[in-house]
């Protein structure tokens, strides 16, 4: 299906991006907020906070917790009693919350949350990179990846509405890389309410904790029961994988706006080397992209929006004919000399008939900056990788050798 | 039986097990120090301290776990906690 994009422009404005995320979650209806600052995040609940002094968020009860642990464990409590639940972070406060990731998952809690991505410590590092979010891979959340301000306000909905969805019930985290999108304004169209109404509907749990009916959540279960919540998980996860593309298309044909489903794909019709990237990174690689088209290389971008559930068949069906694929990562399994984007997409293509070279670049980490140059010199050497194949497999891209 | 997502069941299942295997420690009531405060029954975490029919309080060993509490707010020392022996 082929999409295309109707923006307004005369619905759209300039805001900052943790404005327009703030306005989507306000729009969304949430019923509680919890609250802890942590740069590059706290704009959103900053806006959030303001929403809620003038009024504009009815029905909502926001919370200052004293830590992210509690940020995440408050919403435990208010999604369990059937509230839809919002929280924003980053980094080590993405970090402090990963007992609690755990535990949302498995009581199959749709709570949503934004992290504006950032580095970890140590050495301290405030600047963009997915280190943080993509250390989370293993809890049980959806974790989507946005390219730019509009991307993440619309994901915010489509995030609820995936997350809700009876036959997934799982939590999702939206994910914009911190700074570069957090903090640039850029035009857009705020998420529209009337729109937001009808496509997202409220939350009614089958099952909510209420004294007038009591039950137990998040029970003790021995090694008789444990696995099978588990493959539950593992289920519901699989069945994000359509629901991610569905909600998709739908949110197009109700707004007019589409970033991709489960991925995106640009240029790569004929393209024998694909680029495959997340995040901000994207816009960036459009434009090397472009210009290297006028030179004829046939080059194209596979965007992965979802990253956990992995969508391993529409990385296979774009990657088939290709003669190279490239892969950026803003982060590193530290003892694999790799990211995690190239190991995984590695590893979906092994067992296959699909037998094309991958080699993967670690970029951007801790907010350095990507040019367009940078890119182009990959470029170039996934041209020599089609010529004479692989030399180095991954490798950290604009490595400073004079400072080590 | 058929497991619900989220592990979310009837309230109240956990009495099918029986924790107070769990004591090292026992407490044990000297009715004749006990003021009828009902500290120790409210503080206990496990519901495990009962109230009589007159007015004194007994516990019920299938789920104290003999953590001591009642006996240390006991504010006249009438609950001693007492070495198991199996």
């Amino acid at each position: 299906m082929a999409y295309d994009m109707k923006m307004d422009k005369h619905k759209m404005v300039v805001v900052e991006g943790s404005y327009a995320v703030a306005h989507a979650v306000k729009t969304c209806r949430p019923n509680v907020i919890s609250a802890y600052p942590i740069t590059p995040q706290t704009h959103i609940v900053e806006d959030l906070s303001q929403f809620m002094a003038d009024g504009e968020i009815p029905n909502c009860e926001y919370i200052n917790v004293e830590s992210e642990f509690s940020a995440l464990s408050a919403l435990v409590g208010s999604s369990a009693v059937g509230a839809r639940s919002y929280s924003a972070t980053t980094s080590q406060g993405l970090e402090l919350m990963h007992e609690v990731l755990f535990n949302v998952a498995g009581m199959r809690m749709p709570i949503v949350m934004t992290v504006a991505n950032r580095a970890v410590s140590a050495p301290i590092n405030i600047w963009n990179d997915q280190q943080d979010s993509i250390s989370q891979r293993d809890t049980g959340w959806i974790q989507l990846y946005a390219e730019n301000t509009q991307e993440i306000s619309d994901m915010t909905a489509q995030a609820f509405k995936i997350s809700e969805d009876k036959d997934i019930m799982m939590p999702c985290m939206t994910c914009m890389d911190g700074f570069i999108l957090s903090h640039v304004y850029e035009p857009l169209v705020l998420l529209e309410q009337d729109i937001t109404d009808e496509f997202l509907p409220p939350f009614r749990p089958d099952r909510i904790l209420d004294p007038r009916n009591p039950m137990t959540f998040g029970a003790f279960a021995d090694p008789n029961f444990y696995t099978e919540f588990r493959y539950q998980q593992e289920q519901a996860m699989q069945n994000a994988l359509k629901k991610i593309e569905d909600v998709a298309s739908e949110f197009y044909d109700m707004y007019g706006r589409h970033f991709g489903g489960l991925i995106d794909e640009y240029r790569t019709e004929d393209a024998d080397i694909i680029i495959m990237a997340m995040g901000s990174i994207i816009g960036t690689i459009k434009d090397v992209i472009d210009r290297l088209r006028e030179k004829n290389v046939r080059i194209g971008l596979l965007k992965v929006r979802a990253f956990r559930p992995f969508p391993a068949q529409a990385i296979m069906n774009v990657v088939r004919d290709a003669k190279v694929v490239v892969v950026l990562d803003k982060n590193i399994s530290l003892g694999m000399n790799a990211g995690a984007l190239f190991i995984e997409t590695k590893s979906v293509l092994y067992n296959t008939d699909i037998h094309v070279p991958v080699i993967g670049y670690m970029i951007g980490q801790g907010g350095r900056d990507i040019p367009m140059s940078t890119i182009e010199k990959i470029i170039a050497d996934a041209e020599e990788v089609m010529r004479s194949g692989i030399r180095t497999e991954s490798q950290f891209t604009d490595l400073k050798e004079e400072l080590i | 039986m058929k497991i619900v997502p989220g592990a979310i069941c009837e309230a109240g299942t956990s009495r099918v097990n029986k924790t107070g295997g769990w004591r090292t420690f026992k407490p044990v009531y000297d009715y004749d120090k006990c003021i009828k405060c009902k500290l120790c029954e409210l503080l206990c975490p496990d519901s495990s301290v009962r109230p009589k029919e007159d007015g004194y309080f007994e516990f019920d060993y299938n789920y104290c776990k003999g953590c001591g509490i009642c006996a240390n707010e006991c504010p006249k020392s009438a609950i001693t906690m007492v070495l198991e022996e199996k």
